[in-house]
């Protein structure tokens, strides 16, 4: 018998007085794959966000691994993140960007480290880019690094907060791909996107939020073809249009 | 070419009147006295240097220390960086001076502590925290002009407090407040002069007291505002030295 790797319990956040979150359910099994979707604002986010403790929670429970998170606990490097913006750090080649995590935070010598980064960026495909800065790649080169960056961490657990939101479509597919076949690979993933053919080709469970709730959630074949609220069959009509 | 000017206007001046208004000969390295004048002149330069490169240090590091609390989340740390910022930065230079070397060495005493404050170091000290409020709000904002992004990438790799900002957001901010930075350090050298009114021999103070036995106040105070002119145009070259190194090719964040 394992833990469930992520388990959120009526989770309410607020900003202020407003509340994003709304008593949030979500279980995440090891290995499985979650797409969350939803319009923007409906707080798919926080979630990603409140998972990893870049967000506080006020009431309800997290968990993961069993563990229950607290805000004086420290930001997880076993939980990875990957941003819409990339935030590659600008003023480090891509290597060091994958080497600073290991050296500073595990303990890892440069050596070490460099071994590492090397074979993360062989998976997602730029070894070739390893001494360039941030700033001379693409934007799909840029978001496969920092999915690199976080795997150099050797997480458990990889969130992705709309992480194809700020590329040109072109440079999608290249990104999606690299996703792909990390869930191949067995990562237990929690994925914020649009993307709705990468999420019927990995995903284990879809959940669709709108206004701070899980509106519905279920398995990609229900989810896609019928659709219980009226909401979420509104929702996926106006994305699945074009 | 400022100097080249400056140069041009002092020919001018010298021209001008019977030789009674501007006399070389006070500051003519090629006389006997006028060569022991300007070594005289130039003897204080060295403690310009030192007293301003020391301020500037203890400003730029005391800066960054009180900086940090003005970022943090919590009111209290804000509110300690706020009233350090607001009351140093509201008291004249001049008065502190007088303060901190008249004024301090008495609380000291009253503490059984018998620590002189000699002109060098109350100037060094009065410099360096009058100067420290603006360095940290220079501080403030540049690490603040860093995205949030750059902090919460760095924390979801492991970093903590101290690792984020030592090896992501303190390089980046550099990088951009090292001009601001330098005219504080400018703004150190300049105000450096008031040390003089202490009796620290530097080169203010240096060419008062030649004033006092030559009875040249023009040619005397010239050579003096060339003097710092020549400091500033030095510190300035460096700088753009210095920026061109730090990598202002990364543009974009």
């Amino acid at each position: 018998m394992t833990e469930p790797a992520i388990e959120m319990i009526g989770v309410d956040k607020f900003f202020g007085d407003f509340q994003v979150l709304k008593g949030i359910d979500l279980t995440v099994q090891r290995g499985e794959k979650v797409v969350i979707c939803g319009p923007s604002g409906s707080g798919k986010s926080t979630v990603v966000r409140c998972i990893n403790r870049l967000e506080s929670h006020q009431a309800g429970t997290i968990r993961l691994n069993g563990e229950t998170v607290t805000d004086s606990g420290a930001i997880r490097s076993d939980v990875g993140m990957v941003f819409q913006q990339f935030n590659l750090f600008p003023h480090l080649t891509v290597l060091e960007n994958l080497t600073l995590g290991p050296i500073k935070a595990l303990g890892l010598s440069r050596k070490e480290a460099e071994i590492r980064a090397r074979k993360y960026l062989e998976r997602v495909r730029i070894p070739e880019q390893a001494d360039k800065k941030p700033s001379h790649l693409s934007g799909g080169q840029q978001q496969r690094v920092a999915i690199a960056r976080s795997l150099c961490m050797e997480p458990q657990l990889m969130l992705f907060d709309e992480p194809t939101s700020a590329l040109d479509p072109e440079m999608i597919s290249e990104v999606l791909d690299v996703m792909t076949e990390l869930a191949l690979d067995g990562m237990t993933m929690v994925v914020v996107t649009h993307e709705m053919g990468f999420a019927r080709k990995v995903a284990d469970q879809m959940v669709f939020m709108d206004a701070g709730e899980i509106v519905e959630s279920g398995t990609p074949a229900a989810f896609f073809d019928a659709p219980k609220s009226e909401r979420c069959r509104l929702f996926l009509s106006q994305i699945l249009k074009h | 070419m400022r100097l080249f000017v400056l140069f041009a206007a002092l020919l001018a001046l010298s021209a001008c009147g019977s030789g009674q208004v501007w006399g070389w000969y006070v500051i003519d390295p090629r006389t006997a006295q006028g060569w022991t004048n300007v070594r005289f002149l130039i003897s204080g330069m060295g403690a310009t240097i030192l007293l301003s490169v020391l301020a500037a240090a203890i400003s730029m590091s005391v800066g960054l220390i009180v900086a940090l609390p003005g970022l943090s989340d919590r009111r209290g740390w804000r509110l300690v960086n706020r009233v350090y910022v607001e009351f140093i930065r509201s008291i004249p230079l001049l008065p502190m001076l007088f303060w901190v070397f008249y004024g301090l060495p008495i609380i000291f005493r009253s503490f059984g502590l018998n620590i002189p404050i000699d002109a060098f170091w109350g100037a060094v000290i009065t410099l360096a925290i009058s100067d420290s409020a603006f360095t940290a709000e220079i501080y403030r904002a540049g690490i603040q002009s860093i995205a949030r992004g750059q902090s919460e990438a760095a924390q979801t790799i492991g970093l903590n407090y101290w690792q984020t900002m030592r090896y992501v957001i303190l390089p980046q901010a550099l990088r951009r407040i090292l001009p601001p930075l330098a005219n504080q350090f400018i703004y150190i050298v300049k105000m450096s002069a008031f040390a003089s009114v202490i009796g620290m021999q530097e080169l203010t103070r240096r060419a008062n007291e030649l004033v006092v036995t030559e009875y040249r106040p023009l040619e005397i105070y010239s050579l003096l505002i060339v003097e710092y002119l020549v400091l500033v145009l030095i510190i300035s070259f460096f700088v753009r030295w210095l920026e061109r190194r730090m990598g202002s090719d990364e543009r974009a964040a």
